[in-house]
């Protein structure tokens, strides 16, 4: 009995103990967490303020006067229009590629054929090249192709990725051979039994890559900056370093521009980050 | 006729995106190695015939150029101060959320992996906003505290690490959700035989956790550094390789040689030597990984 009450009275102890833990750490993550949002809500802030008051030597955290002036701005004097055309374009070929990438992974993963290991590995090796390498030669590729101030020339670099490739390989290896064998004896061309069988059967990892492919698309900048020449195929992502260097003293309209390009990204991210987050077991990255 | 068809589908399947590889990933490689050895520049692309031969003249020359040799030094102070804090901090944020039981711990997730999928110009931008002398949060915080003011970007040391400081914000999140991962694939059995021979949190932390970890370790450790040796959009977008070329990296220096001044010879030169680099410190990672295994 007496006993019993020590081990109880222990017990609570650790108990309590665990409690403290688990505040001080909640505490330690919830002013970490607040230091890194503090860069996107004072970019949200200031992109309401008027002129004035983003220059004003004390700032404020909420506008003292709300206005969306800057917002229009960006479409009045700036072509932010035009960019976020470009940028949608842009987004829209992306998801062409994701379908390059998964048409690819389909084959490695569920076709025997000559030169399927030695094509596979090269398409692995690809991953390892750093960007700096292939930047210029890639250019002079396309220069010589006459794709320079393209769209094409634009969206083509970085069309189709070996990481995707693999990804969508590892998951459709899982698919049963049946299932395919059963669609093709109904009649199914080969173009059918991906498009109504293996795609659908993709989900999960489609909906991992499909936001990816749209957060990077919605971001590039590179091959943007290094293509077009002129400001009629800017994306939003050169219109925004454009932006910073013309008007580098109006951090009213900086935050604005800005605010414009992070703020559907991080809708689209809290909308679909179970999948995001979750996406990375699913990808085996352990 | 039916097999012949079986045989193709598959290259049907797989020529577009081969195609682009090769015509993007594989032959730039050949054709890099090919204009290092060339003085091709505007002229050249214009008219073949007038890019001549220069042997190892570019290698020559950009491994004695100031400029270039201060962009090697600009790399690895970044990779040495931000390869072991991205680690450091997005495990300890990791061990953190996966400690906590209550479903807050699960949002800070998406607080502290937010910043890794926004763009980078407009983040540089507003980081240029904080980091402003005069109109900054950041001084005007300090000055709250009656703190002198920094100068973020305008002292050649104290520039690289205000880029570090922002590089390290946006690659918290996806290493933290990487260890996240790897945390969740330990077996709880193996912490709950460590608290019946009563080991304590730091005991369980240090000789499971870390241990069982080594993997995931390993993993953020090479591609990070990879990832910091080509550090480039943040010197180009906040600082554009100034004050005095004080944070121009070698990605930078290749970018701007390459599309600014137009000697492409010269840049390949460059990306070549950085090609390497990266290939011998990877190489040297996994030695030493390897070495390690042997205990």
């Amino acid at each position: 009995m007496k006993f019993s009450a020590v081990s109880n009275q222990s017990l609570s102890k650790s108990i309590k103990q665990e409690r403290r833990q688990q505040w001080v750490v909640g505490i330690i993550l919830a002013l970490g967490g607040i230091l890194v949002s503090l860069p996107f809500v004072w970019m949200i802030l200031s992109a309401f303020k008027p002129e004035s008051e983003v220059m004003a030597l004390t700032p404020t955290l909420f506008p003292e006067k709300w206005t969306i002036e800057n917002f229009k701005n960006l479409f009045v004097n700036m072509n932010f229009g035009l960019y976020l055309k470009n940028t949608v374009v842009v987004v829209l070929w992306s998801f062409v590629g994701l379908f390059l990438n998964a048409m690819a992974g389909y084959a490695f993963a569920k076709f025997e054929f000559k030169g399927s290991k030695q094509l596979f590995f090269m398409v692995l090796a690809t991953m390892m090249i750093p960007g700096q390498v292939t930047m210029i030669p890639v250019y002079l590729i396309l220069n010589q192709m006459h794709l320079i101030n393209t769209m094409a020339g634009i969206v083509l670099p970085g069309l189709v990725g070996a990481f995707g490739i693999f990804l969508f390989r590892q998951f459709m290896t899982t698919i049963p051979d049946e299932l395919l064998e059963a669609a093709r004896l109904d009649g199914a061309g080969e173009l059918r039994v991906f498009w109504q069988i293996v795609l659908p059967m993709t989900k999960p990892i489609l909906a991992v890559q499909g936001i990816f492919t749209f957060i990077a698309g919605w971001n590039s900048f590179l091959w943007p900056l290094i293509i077009a020449n002129d400001e009629s195929l800017y994306t939003l992502s050169v219109g925004l370093q454009l932006l910073k260097g013309q008007y580098g003293g109006n951090f009213a309209l900086q935050m604005a521009g800005s605010t414009f390009m992070v703020v559907p990204i991080v809708i689209i991210f809290i909308l679909f980050q179970k999948y995001i987050i979750d996406g990375y077991t699913i990808s085996g990255m352990k | 006729m039916k097999s012949f068809l079986a045989n193709k589908t598959p290259y049907f399947f797989i020529a577009p995106a081969i195609i682009l590889l090769s015509l993007f990933s594989i032959l730039p490689i050949f054709v890099a190695l090919f204009i290092s050895f060339t003085d091709l520049d505007l002229v050249g692309i214009a008219d073949w015939s007038l890019v001549s031969f220069v042997g190892l003249e570019n290698y020559k020359e950009v491994v004695s150029d100031p400029i270039f040799v201060k962009s090697i030094l600009n790399t690895l102070f970044y990779v040495v101060i931000g390869v072991p804090l991205v680690i450091v901090l997005s495990l300890a944020i990791a061990l953190m959320i996966n400690f906590g039981k209550a479903r807050i711990f699960k949002a800070f997730r998406v607080v502290f992996y937010m910043p890794s999928i926004t763009n980078v110009v407009a983040v540089a931008v507003v980081w240029s906003y904080l980091y402003n002398p005069h109109l900054g949060l950041f001084n005007y915080i300090l000055n709250l505290f009656h703190l002198p003011d920094v100068p973020w970007l305008q002292d050649p040391t104290i520039a690289k690490i205000s880029l570090i400081l922002l590089a390290l914000w946006r690659a918290i999140g996806l290493n933290m959700i990487i260890f996240l991962a790897a945390l969740q694939g330990i077996p709880k059995t193996y912490y709950e035989a460590a608290q019946l021979d009563g080991a304590n949190n730091w005991k369980q932390l240090t000789k499971i956790t870390i241990p069982l970890l080594r993997y995931a370790i390993f993993f953020v450790s090479i591609t990070t550094m990879i990832g910091w040796l080509q550090f480039f959009e943040e010197p180009f977008v906040m600082t554009n390789g100034g004050p005095l070329d004080s944070t121009t990296s070698v990605a930078l220096f290749i970018y701007r040689n390459g599309f600014q001044f137009s000697n492409f010879g010269y840049a390949a030169a460059g990306s070549f030597l950085l090609f390497i680099a990266i290939i011998i410190i990877t190489m040297i990672q996994f030695k030493i990984q390897n070495k390690q295994q042997d205990y």
